[in-house]
């Protein structure tokens, strides 16, 4: 599904990836842990190409992404992104943020569009909050239309960076149960989250990054039971 | 020091028909400010080097060079490089126009860069163009927030619009300088001039706040309610009249409106 070989990213001289090497596949829930600056957000954000890979390849269903002439809308069309700051349109509805991309993106007319939008509504909880603004739905919710945003575009992955991490503790477990859903479903997801409770119930495997590379990664359980590495076991050590 | 009532109430009609054309040209020069302006702001930001850089060249001369100079360019300087005689209203039209544009870039410019970067990575993110990302996203809230510093370029236009009395463009400022040049009550003309002026700029600081209110995203019960207000209101056709009659409304204290007054 997503192959990443040997993948760099430099801000100028940050060298911030240092050579990424790993795959996700089909249907495979990836939690990607690690210190504040480790660089997972530049990871994910090179997958969707916000951010241009400095070297080395990513594969999307086989499609070379870092490909120079590669098409960046078909390879955003297909992979869905959940920010940490939800970053929802603020002057369209929570039905028009959903809406927008199948209508204009996709092509749908404007009624299948909005049906769209309130299917995916009604998935996440909030039909009756379809004609509210963003500044009137509370953290959780908003994150929850950022997610129907997303999966209006029928991804075949979805990345979330830090997705509960701006939300009062309250409001995090409806976000979580959203995103538990989904992996149920099948969907392929990349996370990055703090949240292990999370890592281990729906987890399929745990990447350890510092600095810039992949120290460690295997099935949840054993990767907090027997961390192989010792940079893992101190990082465990503060956030378990 | 007597005002001549008797002649102030008969410049009166003149005076009207210059502050109309006042309030013309400094509306149409907005207008085509905003379009030229809007190009010109989002060229300036620009990733293509030599579009970025004319842009600029050209904000940087009109807003480095006297207005003034900038309608004799036009009115004096276009006919003998081109031969075609522009009258004075069309000159003036163009001039106010580009001068416009060119404040109304930076505005414009300014309104795009505060929008945050994680709307534009949202909306790349779902596979939108660039294009359909300031279309969609980033124009539209840009807009709400250049509208009051619009309505300010908006004032300043029609005031500084009477510089074209300067190619007899019978403008207000111009029909003043006509009937005192008939009646020698030079004190009595300008104070009635300075004061259309005045009435033109306050009611339309009053304009920008209510279209400014108007555009603020209200809570959904209130627009719950006014829709079904509309729909009484229907075949009466009230609503007009009365958000026309909101307009005259003294402005009240900002904490009284509740909004943050921090
Ligand atoms: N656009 C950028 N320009 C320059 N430096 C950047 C940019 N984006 C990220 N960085 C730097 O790259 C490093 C890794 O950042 P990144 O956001 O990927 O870390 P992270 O693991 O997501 O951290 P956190 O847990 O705090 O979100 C940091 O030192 C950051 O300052
Ligand atoms: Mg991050």
């Amino acid at each position: 599904m997503i192959r990443v070989v040997d993948l760099h990213k430099k801000f100028g001289r940050l060298h911030v990836l240092r050579g990424i090497t790993t795959e996700v596949r089909q249907g495979e829930v990836v939690v990607i842990i690690g210190p504040s600056g480790s660089g997972k957000s530049t990871f994910l954000r090179c997958l969707n190409l916000l951010e241009k890979p400095t070297a080395g390849e990513v594969y999307i269903e086989g499609v070379r992404v870092t490909d120079p002439h590669v098409n960046l809308r078909a390879v955003r069309e297909e992979v869905g992104m959940v920010f940490q700051r939800f970053n929802l349109f603020p002057h369209m509805t929570a039905l028009e943020n959903i809406a927008l991309a199948p209508h204009k993106v996709r092509g749908l007319s404007r009624e299948e569009a909005e049906a769209r939008a309130y299917e995916l509504l009604e998935r996440v909880g909030l039909r009756d909050k379809a004609k509210s603004y963003p500044d009137e739905l509370s953290g959780g919710q908003q994150q929850r239309v950022a997610i129907a945003r997303a999966l209006a575009m029928q991804p075949k992955v979805m990345l979330f960076d830090e997705p509960t991490s701006a939300l009062d503790p309250e409001m995090i477990k409806e976000v979580l149960d959203v995103m538990k859903a989904l992996a149920a479903e099948g969907m392929t997801m990349v996370v990055v989250t703090h949240e292990m409770g999370f890592a281990r119930e729906v987890g399929d495997r745990v990447i350890f990054m510092d600095e810039g590379v992949i120290v460690e990664e295997g099935p949840p359980q054993e990767l907090f039971a027997r961390p192989q590495s010792e940079r893992t076991r101190t990082f465990l050590s503060k956030i378990l | 020091m007597v005002l001549h009532w008797e002649l102030i109430w008969r410049s009166l009609p003149l005076l009207l028909a210059g502050a109309l054309m006042t309030v013309q040209l400094a509306t149409i020069a907005v207008g085509l400010g905003i379009v030229i302006g809007t190009v010109a702001g989002m060229a300036r930001l620009s990733q293509v080097k030599p579009v970025a850089i004319l842009s600029r060249c050209y904000i940087d001369f009109i807003r480095g060079t006297p207005l003034l100079v900038q309608i004799f360019m036009v009115y004096m300087g276009l006919p003998q490089l081109t031969g075609v005689v522009i009258p004075p209203y069309y000159a003036a039209i163009i001039a106010l126009s580009i001068n416009s544009g060119a404040y109304v870039a930076e505005i414009v410019r300014a309104g795009i860069q505060s929008i945050d970067r994680g709307q534009t990575e949202a909306a790349l993110s779902l596979g939108l163009s660039p294009s359909q990302v300031m279309r969609y996203v980033i124009l539209p809230q840009a807009f709400r927030r250049i509208i009051p510093p619009l309505g300010n370029e908006f004032i300043a236009m029609l005031k500084d619009s009477s510089l074209v009395s300067a190619i007899a463009l019978e403008e207000l400022v111009r029909k003043g300088q006509i009937i005192i040049t008939r009646t020698f009550r030079p004190f009595d003309i300008w104070l009635v001039v300075a004061l259309l002026y005045l009435v033109m700029t306050i009611l339309i600081s009053r304009l920008v706040d209510w279209s400014e209110r108007k555009l603020k995203v209200k809570p959904v019960e209130e627009r719950e309610e006014e829709a079904a207000r509309a729909t009484a209101w229907e075949g009466g056709g009230f609503g007009p009249w009365l958000q026309m009659a909101s307009l005259l409304r003294v402005r009240r204290p900002a904490r009284e409106r509740g909004e943050e007054t921090t």
